[in-house]
């Protein structure tokens, strides 16, 4: 193999990369504040996808966009509000039972609403056009993707240590009951963290998708899995762990499908999995909790 | 410091130097102690002064830093620190090397300990008859395939037996069908020390078994602790912060204060120790 | 007194079992006229098996594992492989060939429901290593993780001369005849509810209730962890098996995660916890699947056609209704209780109270029949 070769492998790894890490960030997130498994962020991940398909198809890419980032936020708000909060006291398997139903549920509405045949992405013209760096060949969106993805941890990382709210949402994933006798208005905070995951969410799906050029009703679940083991690997809870999750998710697969073993490349993920939670269950950068007895 | 009753007596328990860390906090610091045959020792302290821990190092529950734990003449748990631990060891004993001896909890309630937790942990949706029958379940002979196709009616039959009996001793038998976490406190934590003691234990050991309980229900658990010593041949060990009760039964007393032990002896030797009274129990009422 | 109801309990129980084998027998006659409805209960009958081995896992010993279609595609895939007639073998892999070592390899179906279920059980043993002593929320992920690889590792196109890829495995041979299938689905549950009501059973659920406790009852958590799941995924591996017998045909695409997720909500339906609830719950969703079908068809009252009713409707009030079902009703149906005579005999006894007390709620008529109480 070249080394342009190699080099141009090494880009769409990092583009595939940034892609999962942003929405692995959106598990770690909610993981934190609420230590539950949100099954559906990867169906409203490909959510995210169908209304970028409606609404490219009535509005210009510069309404579409923010459209679309909007209507996601929102939809993560109402899963929220209607199929986690009444369960918050309930024993936590009822919870990951919840998100399970909410998963199947988005999955199935999509398969009403949209068939189950795979959808025409649209394309943002100039996101497609190629660029030549060196030797490599890619389009806009291939470079640009690890980059928004780094700007955006950075705002984000910014947001979690600088702001209030930020103090907030650390306080509640230390110690939650705590942080409510504190007076911090939980529902605020947790309403909060799951419109920054959908944002999220929904900006990792357009950059995906662009690259994809089709969505079907079942999109989302397997990237939507494997971004949780991304989180898993990098320590669910930390957003660094997250980011470099996904990045080690997307080239490991990138480098299998480069070296022919494509079918391997899903399997690739539960085995980096098993491999983690073998070796250190919390994750490269998760902390170690002890149990009182 | 033994009784002259106590020379004849075997020793039960040993605890040998044990220190317990947890990254840079010694919970347990070099604690050495004895319980002999027949006798009620108390454990005592101030809170957060490791007395529970060192309960979960005779039961395994956690894996001592360094020391060794002796039952019935048998080294049931050993350790030495290894690794990162030999750098960062903070005890006061300096660790010889001993061989490792490692046992599940299970195991050693196989060989004969048995104990009660400090917050009561009964198997709360199950009924009182289960939460009993449960602990036969160690000791009888026969394996899944046995059990599933009703092949073991014998030990079944035995195992229910002695759970009703138990039960009629403790009085707790008019609740058998009662759900375990329906009833009320006091009964609760007679449950939990019935349930111990149908694992036919030689030691028993008991955490805080008085926490909760107004004076005459204390007095009640102090009787009912001279009794059951008495009927089941045991050999009690316990944690106490209910200075009646543990005045009263006691043989022996240890003082453990911030991982350590302080003083150790009789009822009366402890009353009139003053680091014992300057530390834990104040000054004295005359109790 | 005692004596009298269990007596009572045990001819009511006779009789059951005499209509049923009765209701069979009438299928098994007329099975050309009533086959729709015969598939639909013998599917209902194969998920109840995986469902209750799930509740055993799950509801009785309190761990929580997502990878029973893994197990179902190991028991299913054996079964296949063993049952399939040797003469169609070459035309089943007529792609790729196949491999001599399982070339000849053909016996009874039900010994290789056997060695279907010894398979799961084995692969449940070597996973279970790794996999039991994790939390639960990591056990759930990492079981639906070995989920996805034996899947990946069955559609390999490394092992094509023995999985066929791809392609899947056909003219698996069906079941001779209803009493097969029923039995045998009987049978399994049986065995799981004489396993639930013994020693181990009551070792398991301790192991539920309080881990900690139950090592000090002594009762070495990974032995039985271990013992609940490898037993557990016998049972999911010998429903595998008798899903792809009932299919006759099955690829890797049948054990998808979405099978795990079925099994999941019946048992949730039917309550975790309960074996009844998870056999009644594997007909409500199975037979209801079926009814709902009626939503995927363009409907047209009096000449107005109803907006919605198109296909897929039906998935979307089925998950409507589960989702209800997991926010308002927990507990499912039977909770954790199993069914009693005497249960079904007090239900039955309030239903024109409850009706009585329905009415009176839509009528306004409750206020009364407070004051009155209040006067007692």
């Amino acid at each position: 193999m070249s080394l342009t070769t190699f080099l141009q492998h090494c880009l769409t790894g990092i583009s595939l990369g940034g892609a999962y890490a942003l929405i692995a960030i959106g598990y770690t997130l909610v993981y934190g504040i609420l230590r539950l498994i949100n099954f559906a962020h990867g169906d409203i991940f490909m959510m995210a996808g169908y209304f970028m398909i409606f609404a490219m198809s009535s509005f210009p890419w510069f309404i579409a966009v923010p459209v679309v980032l909007l209507a996601t936020v929102l939809l993560g708000i109402v899963i929220e509000k209607v199929a986690y909060r009444p369960l918050r006291t309930a024993p936590r398997m009822s919870a990951m039972i919840s998100a399970i139903g909410v998963s199947y549920l988005l999955q199935n509405l999509a398969t009403y609403l949209f068939t189950a045949l795979p959808k025409g992405y649209p394309e943002i013209p100039f996101l497609k056009k190629i660029f030549r760096i060196g030797g490599l060949s890619a389009s806009l969106v291939t470079f640009l993707t690890p980059v928004l993805t780094l700007i955006i941890v950075y705002v984000l990382m910014v947001l979690i240590n600088k702001t209030k709210i930020g103090m907030a949402m650390r306080a509640v994933s230390r110690d939650y009951d705590t942080a409510a006798l504190m007076g911090i208005k939980i529902n605020h905070v947790i309403t909060f963290t799951f419109a920054v995951g959908s944002l999220l969410a929904a900006v990792g799906s357009l950059l995906y998708f662009t690259d994809r050029m089709t969505v079907f009703p079942f999109s989302g679940s397997l990237p939507g899995l494997k971004c949780f083991v991304a989180a898993v690997f990098g320590g669910i809870g930390s957003i660094p762990g997250a980011v470099i999750g996904g990045f080690i998710l997307g080239l490991g697969e990138t480098a299998l499908v480069a070296m022919g073993y494509s079918t391997f490349s899903d399997a690739f993920t539960f085995v980096l999995l098993i491999i983690i939670l073998l070796i250190k269950p919390t994750g490269l950068f998760g902390e170690k909790i002890t149990d009182k007895v | 410091m033994t009784t002259n009753k106590d020379n004849a007596a075997a020793n039960v328990l040993h605890m040998q130097d044990i220190t317990m860390q947890f990254g840079g906090v010694v919970a347990v610091n070099g604690l050495s102690l004895d319980v002999n045959e027949g006798e009620i020792v108390a454990l005592i302290g101030p809170n957060g002064a490791g007395k529970t821990t060192a309960f979960n190092c005779v039961t395994g529950i956690y894996e001592p830093t360094y020391g060794q734990v002796g039952f019935m003449g048998e080294t049931i748990l050993s350790n030495t620190p290894k690794g990162k631990m030999q750098k960062t060891y903070l005890g006061d004993t300096s660790p010889h090397p001993i061989p490792v001896v490692r046992n599940t909890p299970d195991v050693i309630t196989k060989k004969g300990i048995a104990r009660t937790f400090q917050n009561i942990r009964l198997f709360g949706q199950l009924s009182v008859f289960d939460n009993v029958l449960i602990a036969k379940h160690m000791r009888a002979r026969q394996n899944v395939f046995s059990a599933t196709l009703r092949l073991n009616h014998q030990e079944e039959a035995r195992m229910r037996g002695e759970t009703m009996a138990l039960l009629k001793e403790q009085k707790l038998d008019h609740l058998k069908d009662e759900i375990a976490s329906s009833l009320p406190y006091g009964l609760q934590r007679r449950l939990e020390i019935a349930r111990a003691l149908a694992t036919q234990p030689r030691l028993l050991l008991l955490d805080e078994p008085a926490a909760g309980m107004n004076p005459q229900e204390t007095q009640e658990l102090t009787d009912f602790i001279n009794e059951i010593r008495d009927s089941y041949h045991l050999t009690v060990f316990m944690i106490e912060h209910h200075m009646d009760l543990v005045m009263q039964i006691s043989d022996r007393i240890y003082v453990l204060d911030f991982g350590k032990l302080i003083a150790h002896g009789t009822p009366a030797e402890i009353q009139n120790n003053e680091r014992v009274i300057e530390a834990y129990l104040g000054v004295s009422d005359d109790a | 007194m005692k004596k009298i109801s269990s007596y009572k309990n045990k001819i009511l129980t006779l009789l059951a079992l005499l209509i049923f084998i009765g209701i069979i027998h009438f299928l098994e006659i007329n099975k050309s006229q009533y086959s729709y409805q015969i598939s639909i209960l013998e599917r209902s009958a194969i998920y109840a098996v995986v469902a209750v081995s799930m509740n055993l896992l799950t509801g009785f010993t309190g761990l929580f594992s997502l990878g029973q279609a893994g197990f179902m595609a190991i028991g299913a895939y054996v079964t296949a492989i063993l049952t399939i007639p040797v003469d169609k073998r070459a035309s089943v892999y007529y792609v790729n060939g196949i491999s001599p070592a399982i070339a000849d390899s053909n016996c009874p179906f039900w010994l290789a429901l056997i060695i279907a279920g010894l398979a799961a059980a084995a692969t449940a043993a070597l996973i279970g290593i790794p996999v039991l002593r994790l939390k639960s929320d990591y056990l759930a992920i990492a079981t639906l993780g070995f989920s996805e690889i034996i899947r990946a590792v069955i559609a390999a196109p490394q092992l094509d001369t023995i999985t066929n890829g791809s392609y899947g495995l056909k003219s698996i041979p069906g079941f001779p005849n209803l009493y097969v299938t029923f039995g045998l689905c009987a049978l399994c549950i049986f065995l799981m509810i004489l396993l639930i009501h013994s020693s181990y059973g009551r070792a398991f659920k301790a192991l539920r209730e309080d881990e900690t406790a139950a090592q000090a009852m002594g009762l070495n958590l990974f032995r039985y962890k271990e013992l609940s799941f490898v037993i557990s995924s016998f049972f999911t591996g010998v429903g595998g098996g008798l899903l792809a017998m009932f299919m006759r045909s099955i690829d890797s695409k049948t054990f998808s995660i979405s099978l795990t997720y079925d099994i999941l909500l019946i048992v949730v339906l039917g309550g975790i916890g309960s074996v009844t609830g998870s056999v009644l719950g594997s007909f409500l969703v199975t037979a209801g699947r079926e009814w709902l079908r009626f939503f995927d068809n363009p409907l047209s009252i009096g000449g107005v056609e109803i907006p919605l009713f198109r296909s897929g409707f039906r998935m979307v009030i089925f998950s409507i209704l589960l989702m209800a079902v997991v926010l308002f009703y927990r507990r499912g149906i039977m909770g954790s209780n199993e069914f009693t005579w005497d249960g079904l005999g007090r239900l039955i006894v309030s239903i024109p109270r409850r009706l009585a007390d329905s009415i009176r709620r839509v009528t306004g008529k409750k206020r009364k029949e407070h004051r009155h109480n209040d006067n007692e």
